[in-house]
């Protein structure tokens, strides 16, 4: 799914990532581990494709409809509610039977109740748990992860682990994390970018 | 064989000569324009120095052109020192024609002149160019976002020129007549001259900051690699 | 058709946008009548109507850059764009939007400007109106893809005027051409080039400036 060589990815003068090599799967669990600032969001962002290597090449083999992105930043307009949001992004990825899936993800996550709220007023949670729904909306078959606990309670917490238990070997998932045990029974490979530097 | 490897000193002493052949002849061999006499001999550099301009912003855009179509990332620092060539021989084109207005009519400046006020907003695109990578992270982005600004630019050059002309409707400036040159052979011939000097100048500025250029990166590699 | 539907979808949420947080369109209509306001100020009583007509345009251009400088700023500060980029629409139908979006604010903030316009100085004539339409499809293209160019980088508020000054100086030609001279026609001619040339430009372009 993601074919990697001598992978380098440059910011000004200086180097984040170094001759990464990297054979991800299809329906593979990566789980990229490594300190800050040791280019694990570099390497989601490459893979997404919002980033284009400045050294080496990399590979995905699924199209932008294919691929569901959590990023550092939620990626929700504030001012627009929950639904809006995700009404927005369900028309931009075609997804089908829009309404439905919205409400179906948006209770599954515990936001239905403030579907109609606008995202400013939401905790930090919740704006992660949207997050999290805006990227699965169109079940994409490759799911990139930029430390998803990030801002979760407990409870949110534990919605997570049951969603990526569901999807583990139903979709190829990378996901950066701080937490390597929480994903350690899931995970069929890992990358730890400190020692790969 | 000699001349691919000292390709850069091939150029410039190419440069020199023309010019300095150019210059003299403007200077001593051809005759005087009957309008305007001695003063008309500034032409010989304004104008080639304005047409070179042109050919760097074009040389320029062609590159910017190459850059996003093909990804290569050696098409951006191309399209950079083509663009700074054409900056420069931009900025020489203003103070000729302002010697030459100077010269001519006793004033610096003349809202009338359009070749000048053509190349004033040019100037003032193109050194924004320069603010756009200064203010941006280099990388794939600024690569990119450089090259469609310098494609803007050159779309902008004859839009432009067609606006000043538009805008002497209602800007009345005081346009001084020069006829332009009716140019006899010889006089053709040293524009010529002058010219072919101008962009083999411009060639050898470009091949020479180029070079520079990569040496730095190069360097800047290497020390990175050792780090 | 999809694309057609994108940018529906994307304009609809650009509008949304300013109703709720209501901070560009005021802002403009505000600085679009203070200018001129002070225009009477900076004009010598003998001068024309015509020198007050080539200063409406000045205030319209500099309107434009305060609802440009605001384009793009919702994206900018939450990295939206990249969210939008993502998706699998056509990148210049995000240009195509925020443009329609940018254009309905130049025209709301002229349909104040035009009459207070005609208030203060001299009449507005129906060549006017088709200058001030023209230019607003020139400037809202043109500006819209300068505008994600400036959110990219480092200096954003400074950089857009620099950008965008010397690509407005054959729209603010047209447009007081079309206002003062005897033979408007030419001018909003020459703005219709404009917008054709620099439109299809930026709509092809668009794509280049916000990926890598």
């Amino acid at each position: 799914m993601i074919v990697a060589r001598g992978l380098e990815r440059r910011f000004g003068s200086k180097r984040i990532l170094r001759g990464l090599d990297l054979d991800v799967g299809e329906r593979d669990f990566l789980v990229v581990t490594g300190p800050n600032g040791s280019g694990k969001s570099t390497l989601l962002g490459l893979c997404a494709g919002l980033l284009a290597p400045t050294g080496g090449t990399i590979d995905v083999a699924a199209e932008r409809d294919e691929i569901g992105y959590l990023a550092h930043e939620p990626l929700v307009y504030r001012e627009l509610t929950a639904l809006e949001n995700l009404d927005l992004y369900g028309r931009l990825y075609r997804v089908p039977e829009r309404r439905e899936r919205i409400g179906m993800l948006l209770e599954r996550f515990l936001l239905w109740e403030a579907r109609h709220e606008r995202v400013s007023v939401f905790s930090r949670g919740m704006v992660q748990r949207l997050a999290l729904c805006r990227a699965l909306l169109h079940e994409p078959r490759l799911l990139l992860l930029d430390e998803p606990y990030t801002g979760l309670d407990p409870s949110g917490g534990t919605l997570l682990d049951s969603e990526l238990e569901a999807l583990r070997g139903a979709r190829t998932i990378v996901a950066a994390t701080h937490e390597p045990d929480r994903l350690g029974k899931l995970a069929t490979a890992r990358l730890d970018l400190a020692r790969a530097a | 064989m000699w001349l691919r490897n000292n390709r850069g000193v091939a150029l410039a002493s190419t440069a020199a000569l023309l010019l300095l052949g150019g210059i003299s002849l403007a200077f001593f061999w051809v005759p005087d324009d009957v309008d305007q006499g001695f003063s008309q001999r500034i032409f010989y550099i304004h104008v080639p120095v304005a047409l070179t301009a042109y050919a760097c912003f074009g040389w320029g855009a062609w590159k910017a052109l190459r850059l996003l179509w093909t990804r290569e990332v050696r098409y951006d620092l191309e399209s950079y020192t083509a663009v700074h060539m054409g900056v420069i021989f931009g900025i020489l084109t203003l103070v000729t024609g302002s010697i030459w207005a100077r010269i001519s009519w006793g004033v610096w400046w003349s809202w009338g002149e359009r070749q000048l006020v053509l190349f004033l907003v040019l100037f003032l695109f193109y050194s924004a160019y320069f603010m756009l990578r200064y203010s941006t992270e280099p990388g794939p982005r600024r690569e990119r976002m450089s090259a469609v600004y310098a494609l803007f630019g050159v779309v902008l050059i004859p839009v432009s020129f067609l606006a000043i002309r538009l805008a002497e409707g209602f800007i009345h400036p005081t346009v001084f007549t020069r006829d332009g040159p009716q140019m006899a052979g010889s006089m053709f011939f040293v524009f010529c001259v002058c010219l072919a000097g101008t962009l083999t100048l411009a060639g050898a500025l470009y091949a020479n900051e180029l070079l520079g250029k990569r040496v730095d990166a190069s360097l800047r590699e290497l020390e990175e690699a050792l780090a | 058709m999809t694309y057609f539907g994108d940018v529906a979808a994307l304009a609809r949420k650009d509008i949304l946008l300013e109703l709720r947080s209501r901070d560009t369109l005021p802002a403009m209509l505000l600085f679009v009548v203070s200018t001129l306001v002070v225009f009477h100020f900076a004009l010598p009583s003998d001068s024309s109507d015509l020198a007050a007509g080539g200063l409406l345009w000045v205030a319209i251009v500099f309107t434009a850059l305060l609802g440009l400088t605001r384009a793009f700023a919702a994206e900018r500060e939450q990295r939206l764009l990249e969210g939008l980029v993502l998706a699998p629409c056509d990148r210049s139908a995000i240009w195509l939007a925020k443009g329609a979006s940018v254009m309905a604010f130049l025209l709301l903030a002229e349909a104040v400007a035009l009459p207070a316009f005609a208030l203060f100085f001299a009449p507005v004539d129906a060549t006017l109106v088709a200058a001030v339409l023209l230019a607003d499809i020139g400037i809202a293209a043109v500006g819209t893809l300068l505008a994600a160019m400036a959110a990219a980088s480092r200096a954003r508020e400074l950089l857009l005027p620099l950008l965008f000054l010397p690509l407005a100086i054959p729209v603010i030609v047209g447009g007081v051409g079309a206002t003062v001279a005897e033979e408007p026609a030419r001018y909003l001619g020459f703005l219709a080039l404009y917008d054709l040339l620099f439109a299809i430009l930026s709509w092809a372009s668009f794509e280049y400036v916000v990926t890598e």
